[in-house]
């Protein structure tokens, strides 16, 4: 398959990509959008970006992804695309009617400066509807800063501070993972018995139930009242502080609510670091169910060491994830060898080679703004027992026979995952089980016929 | 006979249109016959439509031996990456993702060091002998001149790097088609142009076609290629699955251009004839019925009594073959109704008769690109009470598909999670399908596919 890809790093200066194991900011703006209730995506450019966008969310999440496009033309290249966006903001809620219109720029959009909020503030937008807007130029981050662009979007248009003390609620900002994880997320939330508002949550959007109808504008989602109230909390918790950190400061700055950014509680420790967090804040006490949980986790943990241990381990994908990932791995007492990331942004290889450090690891590879031509590469040199990533992880695991398991975005050949956690001690367990299972099916398959085992 | 509902009040009944749209929704038996197609989608509106790099780029892709170098910001080439499903009997070249990844940087003071610096690295790790650069709404607006880049790392490295000019914005996906094309006519340009060359070249030919319209989805070009061969026929060139750098420098020895996809091909065939003498046909291996007049038209063209009987025999036995199969499945599906919302007329065309086939009624006919003339044929075909749309949206889509009672929907991926929504049955006929669904494999492939959905338990617990 990519068996035409040598073994000879040579440097490449164009900064190309050879397999990007990134994808574009406004996708990720299109996904932060259908977190809001009843809120329609808007896609300001030509039709292929909507589209595009549009078939990869589908393919990932199997629902009918919603969204709109201002169809540029050459006329609105040359002309700018005000026009279009008019007719696209009229048109938008004759006939579909959201509550709200969530648009997101392309890098056409950009290219030729359309400014946005002069656009929305001269539309005819009817009354008690909204339209709130993020510039995603897709020449700049990726799907993940795209995502916190419109996340901070929210906050920049809704949230208000209207009360005189901070209610004992808190935000959450989940960041770029499935509507399984914020679930779960959620529901960890409300184990501790603490108010919160998520936001945003594709939860009941993305993943809604079937009824036998189409909904245009399925039940999840943050409400428009509730992204208002966000300005109240007591805090908020940015998971991930690619996605949603920048959320959290423009609260801080907007409303004087305190940012507390943590790692997508991806693993036992970052688990546990959103736990006490909560529990310090609302003085809440941990309650026996999470406990409960947490001790499985560990004994599991300790029933399976020993097939995790040494383990060398290739890991790519969105950054919030990867880093907690790594720490994780790190936990299970595996070798991460190879870190990589699409995302621009030096902090990614700060911080992993600081959780590196501290597990006594040297010498690995860790870099941001990568590709999956250079991941290939470092395997071929330094070969791994274990890939783990998106689905276009699939074509090096082949290549190099590397065995393999999906996390992250997208997943495009595989169905469920999108229901199923792997954050908190739920999720821990069963990316546990995914990671065995993955290594020692492998050992099946090796295996001699003197060698095979009944049990492992 | 359907009762025929008429197209105002439903319209009342449901908010689901835009205006401007109504023209492009027909009704067969309705005093309103002809749609309006071939125009840009409303702004606002839910298009299912894509752009003209996206055109381009699901043509070109299948060209196994190229890099294909997509100049532009990262989201164009991760969306098309591998999307097509093309099989390939040699290189697997395109199935990288190559992308020049444009930053602000670029934006502001051009992207054609960037794009040079990009040619410079791939051409020393991988040694292509061709090679296409796409460009995408940011180099149409910035101005990147790709001609001239093309052509100085072309005379450089001695080796073909083709520039496609498809801008998203330039169009819809048909213009894709057509930049693709053009693309395709420079590297089939042949040494020498002059008229007798070609003449002496024909002269050696011997029953030798290129196949136009065939992307080897799940193999379907081989399976064609296979028919042919056991009537005596040779392709030459397929456009554009499996073809590769040696292949395509031998299209022009063709005698004969069949197209399956029109939509796509139609343009390259012209310009085939136009510059080379090779005439063309319009086939379609996508049902046992258009399968069967497609190999005795092809057979035919030869004139030659020992093909059309190899052909018949050919026939005769691929049908027996499957004939007891796909009465099996006609009977399981008597009196089911399909809609259909897909790219090009021409395949609805031949999908409407492929129905037909295993009992299956069509209440509603869709297209995203469809030209006039093939909207003709769609309302001829087509029972009255059938709708007929053209680029619709999603909400028109669940509208006519629920009030027509629709047992399956086949169309592509956007639409596939909105017909189970709608507990209705799919199939896929677009670049995600996995089984051929050309020749009479196909049409056996086509009915079990039907039968897997329509009749799955799953229904029963909607």
């Amino acid at each position: 398959m990519l068996d035409a890809t040598p073994k000879e790093i040579t440097d490449r200066k164009s900064g190309g990509m050879i397999n990007p194991a990134k994808t574009c900011q406004p996708i990720g703006a299109m996904y932060a959008a259908l977190g809001i209730h009843s809120c329609l995506p808007h896609s300001h450019g030509s039709q292929g970006c909507c589209s595009y966008h549009r078939m990869h969310l589908t393919r990932h999440f199997r629902d009918p992804i919603m969204a709109t496009t201002s169809s540029f033309t050459e006329g609105a290249s040359v002309f700018g695309g005000g026009a279009n966006l008019k007719t696209a903001i009229k048109n938008v809620f004759n006939v579909y009617n959201p509550e709200v219109m969530a648009v997101h720029t392309t890098c056409l959009s950009e290219t030729i400066g359309d400014d946005l909020p002069t656009i929305i503030k001269s539309a005819d937008v009817p009354e008690g509807k909204l339209v709130i807007h993020a510039n995603t130029p897709s020449y700049a981050g990726s799907h993940v800063t795209g995502f916190s662009n419109m996340t901070k979007g929210m906050v920049q248009y809704l949230s208000e501070a209207t009360e005189e003390t901070k209610k004992q609620q808190a935000n959450i900002i989940p960041g770029f993972v499935n509507p399984g994880d914020m679930r779960e997320i959620k529901r960890i939330t409300e184990a501790m018995d603490i108010e919160y508002i998520m936001f945003p949550d594709t939860s009941g959007v993305v993943d809604s139930p079937m009824t036998g109808k189409h909904e245009m504008f399925p039940k999840g989602g943050t409400t428009i009242s509730q992204l208002k109230d966000t300005g109240n909390s007591k805090a908020t918790y940015a998971l991930g502080s690619y996605a949603s950190a920048d959320a959290a400061y423009h609260l801080e700055r907007k409303c004087k609510i305190e940012p507390i950014v943590l790692k997508t509680p991806i693993g036992i420790k970052a688990t546990d670091e959103y736990v006490m967090a909560l529990s310090n804040k609302f003085s809440k006490e941990i309650p026996k169910s999470l406990e409960e949980e947490r001790g499985q986790l560990v004994d599991i943990m300790t029933d399976t060491h020993f097939h995790f241990h040494g383990k060398r381990v290739a890991v790519f994908g969105d950054p919030d994830i990867v880093i907690a990932l790594t720490e994780y791995l790190l936990s299970l007492g595996m070798t991460p060898v190879h870190v990589l990331t699409g995302t621009p942004g030096k902090k990614f290889e700060e911080e992993v080679k600081e959780i590196l450090a501290a597990a006594g690891i040297e010498g690995s590879n860790v870099k941001a703004a990568g590709d999956l031509f250079t991941l290939q590469q470092w395997i071929k040199n330094q070969p791994v027992d274990l890939l783990i990533g998106n689905t276009y992880g699939k074509y090096i695991a082949r290549a190099e026979d590397v065995p393999f398991f999906r996390v992250g975005f997208p997943i495009l050949d595989r169905s469920v995952h999108s229901y199923m956690p792997i954050v908190g001690y739920k999720g821990a367990m069963r990316l546990l089980e995914m990671i065995s299972n993955a290594l020692l099916e492998r050992q099946d398959r090796d295996a001699a016929e003197e060698d095979f085992e009944l049990v492992m | 006979m359907k009762v025929v509902v008429k197209l105002d009040s439903t319209k009342s009944k449901k908010k689901s249109f835009i205006a401007e749209r109504s023209e492009s929704i027909s009704m067969k038996g309705h005093q309103k016959s002809q749609v309006k197609c071939d125009t840009d989608s409303v702004a606002g509106s839910m298009s299912q439509r894509a752009c003209v790099f996206c055109g381009a780029r699901v043509v070109l892709n299948p060209i196994t031996d190229a890099i294909h170098l997509v100049h532009g910001p990262i989201g164009c080439a991760s969306y098309t990456w591998d999307i097509r499903g093309s099989l390939s009997s040699g290189s697997e070249l395109y199935r990288n993702s190559f992308s020049t990844d444009m930053k602000e940087k670029d934006v502001i003071f051009g992207g054609e060091k960037k794009l040079e610096q990009a040619i410079d690295e791939l051409v020393d790790e991988y040694h292509p002998k061709l090679m296409f650069v796409y460009s995408t709404c940011i180099v149409g607006v910035i101005g990147d001149d790709l001609d001239a880049v093309c052509k100085k790392k072309s005379l450089q490295y001695g080796i073909e790097i083709i520039p496609v000019q498809s801008s998203g914005f330039i169009g819809n996906k048909a213009a894709g088609y057509r930049a693709a094309c053009d693309a395709i006519l420079k590297i089939i340009k042949p040494e020498e142009t002059t008229s007798q060359a070609i003449i002496e070249r024909k002269s050696n030919c011997k029953r030798v076609i290129n196949y136009l319209g065939d992307f080897n989805l799940a193999a379907e070009a081989w399976i064609i290629q296979g028919y042919l061969k056991e009537i005596g026929i040779d392709i030459n060139v397929t456009f554009t699955g499996d073809a590769n750098y040696e292949a395509l420098k031998k299209a022009t020895d063709a005698e004969l251009n069949i197209i399956q996809c029109a939509g796509s091909m139609t343009y390259l065939a012209k310009k085939m004839e136009e510059l080379y003498g090779i005439p063309y046909m319009h086939i379609s291996f996508l049902g046992i019925e258009d399968t069967k007049e497609s190999l005795r038209r092809i057979a035919h063209f030869f004139q030659n009594i020992e093909l059309e009987e190899k052909t018949e025999k050919l026939i005769a036995r691929e049908e027996s073959q499957i004939a007891k199969t796909l009465h099996w499945y006609k009977q399981q599906l008597q009196g089911k109704k399909a809609a259909i919302y897909v790219g090009g007329g021409f395949k609805a065309i031949s999908l409407i008769k492929q129905f037909n086939e295993i009992g299956i009624e069509v209440v509603m006919v869709g297209t995203q690109t469809g030209r006039k003339e093939e909207y003709d044929t769609i309302a001829d075909l087509a029972t009255a009470g059938t709708v007929i749309l053209d680029d619709a949206n999603p909400s028109e889509l669940e509208q006519f598909m629920t009030e027509k009672a629709a047992d399956l929907l086949v169309g592509g991926v956007k639409e596939r999670p909105l017909a189970y929504k709608l507990g209705v049955a799919f199939i896929d006929h677009n670049h995600d399908r996995k089984h051929p669904l050309s020749g009479f494999i196909g049409a056996v492939n086509f009915a079990t596919e039907v039968h897997s959905t329509v009749c799955s338990p799953v229904w029963k617990y909607v």
